[in-house]
């Protein structure tokens, strides 16, 4: 067992003076650093202090106040905390805050989504385009004074549904009859000839041209968003030359439902169930990601019974991720179905014991702040000591057996799809992607959680950084976590599962909090800012597929084609996440 | 073959060609060859699809109802499982793929996202129910429904197959409600070239 990192007082105020002043609201924390001097003092804390890698970036509206804020975390890939730094900007259009990209390319797609939901500009950001809602979409959704076509009021729960429940479909009370709005002064009937593709096709342009200026043969393809190797909606748009990728560019939100406006309006305990579905293959650690960071807000810790449940659970899920992850990889390499098959016989198990605890196979809603929904009912924890101990070790290695020594898998696997360890940090990537490039980087011990400083167990990690490292971690995990629960199994205490008296309402004190736990595909973030009311003001989640996203095109250029699929299997995404 | 499946009741068959002979009717052997071989399109949008995926898979196998032939081109389905959220974004393209399904062609609704927007619908980027644009046959309640639950739709739509006449089902009349659906526009908000007089009437009548 690793000891962590051992924690330093940073004073930035005194270090940088005149730049950096410390965050002093009440439930607040970090620093508010200058806008003119925001770069220099990225590259500072990046090369001087060591914080390497930032984790999440994204912006809160602050309506009433008029400002506008983009908050940053940043932390170092060798563990221990992070620090938390936010600018602040007049509310007054154009808002402008100059872009990070330069110094932390991981910070593009998140810095994109800020100006397409927000409308933050980031001056010098190479490619500013909407990345969730298409092009011509009128308005950024998660201000403060956008209103959704069906909306009802500012907070849930809404007066039309309690406590009468005189229900009245959204459609009706809508202006138009649907969950449509439209800019004053714009007639339907008039103008029809938008083109969502353009500004894509107009960024991808450059890539079409060789040195000499010339346009050549390059080819645009696209792939997706209905294709049966885009594990869902996800699409790409490829420059070609012959069968070689030059240039790719993802291009998502063909799944946005909305989860972070619709979670500023429902109360706390509403958003619990929407975590579920955002990655839905792991829905034990989304919530487990949520519980922590309002419990942070609460000061409230669950009781010992109900941690151990909780990473049982936890672990369980990424079990179950992690076979349904390899088995898809091998569909992508062409192995159609029939490891699939083997990989989905182990996970139905799993969901077996998740449908006993918690009612629901997938959805499962299970944790409260302060505990769990409900204890573990009879016989549970015999299903699961059969599963840690005797059939999953057995049955992942009958997997690694299958798969590992395969030629075609090697073949296809080694040496490809290769991402550097310092392209990995640079570009924010988490999880098992960051962990086969080579940087034993795992939130569980790097900033431990929970219970897992008191558990045994190894960060896995592959030096290669190819599609095949990053399907052979996989497996370490999965015995690290089958490792965790075979602990959580023989040390579970007896004793209640609730910190708190269960309830509706939750009172949260005004301030901001970063939870976050190493969800199985990576660093699961959750931002919430409380102003004491019954919901979240700013309720943002850093997901771990949509930043992996990043490195996607780095990592294909100069692949062929083909092997396309194979990279992107091997990140492992998840379109609810990826586009919440 | 179970030619009791295909007998039309009241004609005598001599027992010694009974299950070599069927006396049947064309409607009969048609839906019944139909409705035993559809094929889902490969076609996944969220949540709800990993439990269309596990009904396919190893513990509930969609193959005893001769539908484990997904395939990836709407070309060669003939059935649509719409499994999961749409959205505005999506639409367009949803409104494609069944324009380019051959006839005859089945829509399932699987799940509350896809039925009527379930949880997500107040969104601003959510339709509310995949109804608003292409005709549904079958819907099924859940979120996400279970793999029992989408076998029992799946079922639904064969009972469906079973009691059609080639005589008068849709596809088979001349000009009769075969008109590709237009495809929506993704302007200021999501347009349906169906109902822009509507949506010019509606935005009159609130200004006014």
């Amino acid at each position: 067992m690793t000891a962590p990192a051992p924690v330093e007082t940073l004073d930035l105020a005194a270090r940088f003076p005149g730049w950096v002043t410390p965050d002093s609201r009440p439930g607040y924390s970090g620093w508010i650093v200058e806008k003119d001097k925001l770069l220099d003092f990225a590259r500072a804390l990046r090369d001087d202090l060591g914080y390497d890698y930032l984790s999440s970036v994204t912006g809160v509206d602050y309506l009433p106040e008029g400002k506008m804020e983009v908050v940053y975390h940043a932390y170092k890939t060798t563990g221990g905390p992070g620090v938390n730094f936010k600018v602040q900007v007049e509310r007054r259009d154009p808002v402008e805050v100059p872009s990070l990209v330069s110094i932390y390319p991981g910070a593009e797609f998140q810095e994109r989504e800020a100006w397409d939901l927000l409308g933050i500009k980031f001056t010098g950001h190479p490619d500013l385009r909407r990345i969730l809602m298409w092009e011509d979409f009128a308005g950024h959704p998660l201000r403060k004074d956008w209103r959704e076509a069906y909306f009802e009021e500012e907070f849930k729960p809404f007066k039309s549904r309690w406590p009468e429940g005189k229900f009245q479909m959204a459609e009706d009370k809508a202006r138009l009859g649907d969950n449509l709005s439209f800019p004053a002064g714009f007639d339907p009937r008039k103008k029809t000839d938008f083109d969502p593709e353009k500004a894509l096709y107009e960024a991808l342009r450059q890539y079409q041209k060789t040195e000499s200026g010339l346009e050549t043969e390059h080819l645009l393809v696209n792939i997706g968003p209905h294709h049966p190797s885009t594990h869902g909606v996800f699409r790409v748009a490829v420059v070609l030359d012959g069968e070689t990728i030059v240039n790719l560019k993802p291009v998502m939100g063909y799944l946005h439902r909305n989860h972070e406006k619709i979670g500023e309006r429902n109360t706390f305990l509403m958003n619990m169930p929407y975590t579920d579905r955002l990655d839905y293959l792991t829905s034990m650690s989304n919530n487990f990601g949520y519980a922590l960071a309002v419990e942070k807000l609460m000061g409230i810790t669950p009781p010992e019974r109900a941690e151990y449940i909780r990473v049982m659970m936890a672990e369980l899920t990424r079990i179950a991720n992690h076979v349904w992850a390899i088995g898809f990889l091998l569909n992508d390499l062409g192995a159609y179905f029939t490891p699939m098959l083997y990989a989905q016989e182990e996970r139905e198990l799993i969901l077996d014991i998740f449908e006993a605890v918690s009612g629901s196979r997938m959805m499962c809603n299970y944790f409260r702040f302060g505990g769990v929904a409900r204890d573990l009912p009879d016989g549970v924890l015999e299903k699961v000591r059969d599963l840690a101990f005797d059939r999953l070790p057995r049955k992942v290695d009958e997997l690694e057996n299958l798969l590992a020594d395969n030629e075609i898998i090697r073949a296809r696997g080694i040496g490809q799809g290769v991402l550097t360890a310092e392209d990995a940090i640079r570009y924010s990537t988490s999880g098992p992607l960051l962990r086969a490039s080579g940087i034993p980087y795992d939130v569980r011990r790097a900033e431990p959680y929970s219970i897992y400083d008191r558990l045994e167990f190894d960060v896995a990690c592959r030096p290669n950084g190819d599609i095949y490292d990053r399907m052979m971690i996989r497996f370490d995990e999965i015995r690290q976590s089958l490792r965790i629960i075979q602990q959580t199994v023989k040390q579970i205490p007896a004793g209640p599962i609730m910190a708190v008296k269960p309830a509706y309402q939750v009172r949260v004190p005004p301030g901001e909090a970063y939870g976050r736990v190493e969800g199985p595909k990576g660093e699961l973030g959750f931002y919430i800012v409380s102003t004491g009311k019954s919901s979240p003001w700013r309720y943002h989640v850093r997901a771990p597929s949509f930043i992996n996203l990043t490195a996607f095109g780095p990592m294909c250029v100069g692949q062929k084609i083909a092997d396309l699929v194979a990279i992107l299997g091997s990140i492992d995404i998840v379109l609810g996440e990826c586009d919440r | 073959m179970d030619t009791n499946e295909l007998n039309v009741p009241g004609y005598e068959i001599p027992p010694e060609v009974q299950g070599q002979v069927a006396i049947t009717t064309l409607d009969r052997i048609y839906n019944w060859g139909r409705r035993a071989s559809v094929w889902p399109m490969m076609f996944g949008l969220a949540c709800c699809a990993i439990e269309m995926i596990c009904t396919a898979a190893s513990r509930f196998d969609l193959a005893r109802f001769g539908m484990e032939i997904m395939r990836p081109s709407p070309r060669q389905s003939d059935l649509m499982i719409v499994s999961g959220t749409v959205t505005k974004k999506m639409v367009p393209i949803i409104v494609r793929l069944y324009n380019q399904m051959p006839e005859p062609k089945y829509v399932l609704a699987m799940g509350a996202c896809a039925s009527g927007g379930g949880p997500f619908k107040e969104g601003y980027n959510v339709v509310s129910g995949i109804d608003k644009f292409i005709p549904v046959d079958v819907y099924v309640p859940g979120c996400p429904p279970t793999p029992q639950a989408l076998l029992n739709g799946l079922m639904k739509i064969q009972e469906k197959i079973t009691g059609e006449h080639w005589r008068n089902s849709r596809w088979y009349q001349k000009g009769r409600d075969l008109a590709e659906i237009p495809i929506p526009i993704l302007g200021p908000d999501l347009i349906d070239p169906r109902k822009v007089e509507e949506y010019h009437r509606r935005l009159a009548e609130s200004e006014a």
